[in-house]
């Protein structure tokens, strides 16, 4: 890394470093819990009370406060877990293993969360549970993808390689995300098309989207929440006898 | 809008409330397992440590 300056380097270092990024995470996490719920509480409070009901679909639309925000995530964490199997693979960071593989299972809840509630939008709408339209098939290959990432690490003895394995399969499965985003104009089946991100104009009203919006960031700080939680676990796993394990052993004796 | 009303969710109600209820299931699992087993993980390690040092 000597291309980059050495004050830099050093902050991603000591940030980096498990005892650091342990304490880090405990200073972070009352915050992010705080701007969680003032995200979640008006979100849902906007799209199940104050949001009126859909002019076609009436109140099974109310799904989509949900199944948009879990869709979004379920494609984020997976970008993200691809650039963190391409840090961990160049520069061999511990913290970037440690990252990739807590994400894996948050990113297989929220793609389950987006299949199960477009399974249960899509009974009363389409008349349907299930279809093999484009949308859906590529996002159940993402489900196994993730499902995939994690018991491929589990598989794998030593954890350095168990990481690196896991690295190039986040990466290679990247090629699958602009296909989900895009399956729904490149093959026009069942799935509605974008109501949010068309550039010139969202479909959807005011009232509506400002609680989706809501609930989106609500997601994003969960996952935060959620990665920080399982990272302190996956670090403690990887280095049990370490002296930093042993100072919090005695912290908490 | 009355407390009925808003259960019933215009007939929708059973889509509406799997859905939500299934994914509060799975974010509180995947939120609260790791914490479960961090407690659990560091109760062990705590337990050998004792042991070596008998």
């Amino acid at each position: 890394m000597s291309f980059i300056p050495a004050p830099i380097s050093r902050f991603f270092h000591r940030t980096a470093s498990p005892p650091h990024f342990y304490t880090l995470a405990d200073k972070l996490l009352p915050w992010l819990t705080v701007l969680f719920l003032l995200l979640l509480i008006p979100g849902l409070y906007g799209g199940l009370v104050m949001a009126p009901a859909d002019y076609q679909q009436g109140d099974s639309y109310r799904i989509i406060y949900i199944h948009v925000p879990a869709a979004w995530m379920s494609l984020f964490i997976y970008v993200l877990m691809a650039v963190m199997g391409g840090i961990a693979l160049v520069w061999r960071m511990k913290l970037a293993e440690v990252m990739l593989i807590s994400s894996a299972p948050i990113g297989a809840g929220f793609t389950l969360v987006a299949l199960v509630t477009g399974s249960l939008w899509g009974k009363p709408m389409w008349g349907t549970w299930w279809v093999w339209d484009a949308r859906l098939t590529s996002e159940l290959i993402l489900l196994f993808l993730y499902l995939g990432v994690t018991s491929l690490y589990g598989a794998i003895e030593d954890k350095r390689s168990a990481a690196r394995a896991v690295s190039i399969l986040a990466l290679v499965g990247v090629v699958n995300i602009p296909i989900i985003h895009y399956s729904v104009e490149w093959w026009n089946t069942l799935h509605q098309g974008p109501t949010v991100s068309k550039m010139d104009k969202p479909s959807i009203h005011i009232s509506m989207l400002i609680p989706l919006l809501l609930m989106a960031g609500a997601f994003k700080v969960y996952y935060a929440i959620a990665v920080l939680q399982a990272a302190k676990l996956e670090l403690i796993k990887r280095e049990p006898s370490a002296q930093w394990v042993k100072n919090l052993l005695e912290q908490n004796a | 809008m009355s407390l009925e009303n808003f259960f019933a969710m215009g007939g929708y109600a059973f889509y509406v409330w799997t859905s939500y209820g299934i994914t509060l299931a799975v974010l509180l699992w995947n939120l609260f397992a790791p914490i479960v087993q961090r407690k659990q993980l560091l109760r062990q390690l705590a337990l050998k440590q004792k042991r070596a040092q008998q």
